[in-house]
């Protein structure tokens, strides 16, 4: 829906507009209004998210993920060792859990900027019957709630799913195991290290379900628009007897850029963020946990501070998100006014 | 506008694309969750959904929804007006911050708030403390205590099955819908017709409820109701605050997951058909006021 209400009101910079003569009570009332409400429920959470992950000092926000190694000749206590052993698990955990969210990101971004690219050239550089629909239907993963994202997947996918036993039985291998091996088994020297059984409950569940809650972002920040641009452009480009593809790379998406840039954005920080879904299609199994599972995970382990100290990466993200889209707002509110 | 003319290539690959893609991920997946509805009978369908612990996960998470939209309807007026009218040192910044709940995934939302108003959170030991102090002073002056022990309590809420907790996240997930479409109308509003209205010898009070409101209140139902529709269907972050008692303080999400985690695949898929369509009753309505608007605009 954040996209949907971004693509509403696209590229607005904000200006004050003149306030007819008010009382200069009431207007301080109001502005104080503002700032404590925007204090209490924004900014001191997000302060509090920073606060909490440094609450074992830097050592400790750092431990989290570059656990404590003792030293070679170190003599330890049983209970130390474990309590290392522990913490190196637990750090490499949170390193797969990164690596498997940009993962996740990186498969699902491709596709949703190939799809929404696709989906906005058909709905606004033609008219055709239905296109009231198609536009109602690709904003539609908008209002499904995660929950209910996750569970279609799992309903569609799972063992006693509508493919029931042949996608369950499915082995494919895991594109990011793939590695190294030499010449000696034959002329191809990669090979997978890992294969997945199904698709429910591995990965590729997970790629699935992001794409359906990151479904709309881009082809609702293009829309707009393409729409308010129109295709005379296009038009004279085909007609000086440039080809399709051609006029679409050197027309079209320059004339595009930043708004699907904005798309792009949005549709990282939905699939970075996403918990809801990605929890339902991942079976709570560890090798599955994306960044928010982890979270969850170790909150439900009573270790806090390590659950904020990745918190905190997400919630830098969620901070350089914000500046980037305010860039963007800025930089194609200047060059609409050109 | 949309050009009707055919001369641009790419037609058939785009819209065949498009139509591929959103079928394979959106369509499909959502019809196999009616097909496995049908597999139950209506009888087993209506009891699944009427089960008095299920009935009070919507009931809570209506409640919740709609009281986090409402204080979001009030207070997000007053901040929409008080950004585009007012300025003052931070404007932007408070501005900039509007959008940070879209940004910031729920899993962390719901981990800080929790957090927040723990016992020993910022937030959640103050009860204790400003009732002492509300006491203490009214002792000052002899009189009785202003303020029972336990009334502050619902500002420690993590995992104590108060649903006041529920209703502070979602304030926080929703935030941004109402300020961000009365926002617009606001800044494209011209003040003359406060001027005229002024002129004609109206009040401040009877200027905002009789000229500016009237104006405002399209976008504003409809930045409630998508507000609220987000509410509903929230999970991520509402899972670090309630107590998971059923039939108390489960909300309908989660039971949902409950479900799925006990392999009743068909009850999950009934609970989720009913979310699924009271958030598209709502989207009906959405654009049910949008369209009204528009019509009432142009007859004007």
């Amino acid at each position: 829906m954040a996209g949907a209400l971004a693509a509403k009101i696209p590229f607005t910079a904000v200006k004050v507009r003149p306030a007819a003569r008010e009382s200069a009570l009431g207007r301080r009332i109001l502005i104080t209004i503002t700032v404590a409400f925007l204090t209490l429920f924004v900014l001191i959470p997000l302060i509090n998210v920073f606060h909490q992950a440094f609450a074992k000092g830097l050592d400790g926000y750092i431990s989290v993920f570059f656990p404590i190694q003792p030293e070679a000749d170190a003599t330890l206590t049983f209970s130390q060792k474990r309590r290392l052993a522990e913490a190196a698990t637990q750090a490499t955990r949170t390193w797969h859990s990164i690596w498997l969210t940009i993962s996740v990101a990186a498969v699902v971004i491709p596709l949703n900027i190939a799809f929404g690219l696709a989906a906005a050239w058909a709905t606004t550089k033609f008219n055709f019957r239905g296109r009231t629909l198609l536009t109602a239907l690709i904003d539609l993963p908008f209002s499904v709630s995660p929950v209910v994202a996750g569970l279609v997947f799992v309903l569609l996918l799972g063992r006693t799913g509508i493919f029931g036993n042949w996608v369950t039985n499915f082995e494919w291998p895991d594109p990011f195991s793939l590695h190294w091996v030499g010449f000696s088994q034959g002329f191809w020297p990669l090979a997978f290290s890992e294969t997945h059984t199904g698709i429910i409950f591995t990965p590729l569940a997970i790629v699935i379900a992001t794409i359906f809650v990151t479904f709309p972002f881009v082809a609702r920040s293009l829309a707009p628009l393409m729409e308010s641009q129109g295709s005379d452009e296009e038009l004279a480009a085909l007609t000086l007897g440039a080809s399709g593809w051609r006029t679409f790379f050197k027309i079209t998406l320059p004339n595009v850029k930043w708004a699907l840039l904005y798309g792009v954005i949005l549709t990282m920080a939905r699939s970075f963020g996403e918990f809801g879904a990605v929890s339902v299609v991942s079976g709570h199994i560890d090798s599955n946990d994306t960044m928010p599972l982890r979270i969850e995970k170790l909150w439900n382990e009573y270790n806090n501070q390590a659950a904020f100290a990745v918190s905190s990466v997400l919630a830098l993200l969620a901070v350089v998100t914000l500046i980037a889209k305010t860039a963007i707002e800025w930089k194609s509110a200047r060059e609409g006014h050109h | 506008m949309a050009d009707s003319s055919r001369a641009l290539p790419g037609f058939t690959l785009s819209l065949g694309y498009t139509i591929f893609y959103l079928s394979a991920i959106v369509l499909i997946p959502l019809a196999a969750l009616a097909l496995k509805t049908t597999q139950i009978s209506p009888a087993e369908f209506w009891r699944i959904i009427t089960d008095p612990i299920v009935v009070a996960s919507y009931k809570l998470t209506f409640t919740a929804s709609f009281f986090a939209a409402a204080i979001n309807a009030v207070f997000g007026l007053i901040v929409a007006w008080t950004l585009v009218r007012y300025d003052f040192p931070g404007r932007r910044l408070l501005d900039a911050l509007i959008d940070f709940p879209f940004a910031l995934p729920t899993a962390v939302a719901g981990l800080t708030y929790a957090s927040l108003y723990l016992k020993e959170g910022w937030i959640g030991g103050l009860g204790p403390n400003i009732v002492a102090a509300v006491n203490g002073v009214s002792g000052w002056f002899g009189r009785d205590e202003l303020l029972a022990p336990e009334s502050l309590d619902w500002l420690t809420f993590p995992f104590t099955g108060q649903t006041s907790g529920i209703v502070m996240v979602l304030i926080f997930v929703s935030l941004p819908f109402v300020v961000r479409t009365v926002q617009p109308v606001l800044q494209e509003w011209d003040p003359e017709f406060e001027t005229a209205a002024r002129m004609l010898g109206a009040g401040r009070v009877t200027i905002f409820r009789r000229v500016i409101f009237p104006e405002l209140f399209p976008a504003w139902s409809s930045g409630f109701a998508t507000a609220f529709a987000r509410n509903i269907g929230e999970y991520g972050s509402v899972i670090f605050i309630a107590a998971n008692i059923p039939g108390k303080s489960q909300i309908a999400p989660l039971q949902i997951v409950v479900k799925l985690d006990d392999f009743q695949y068909a009850a999950a898929a009934a609970i989720g058909v009913v979310l699924l369509v009271i958030s598209l009753l709502l989207l009906l309505a959405i654009n049910g006021v949008q369209t009204y608007a528009r019509r009432h605009e142009r007859a004007a």
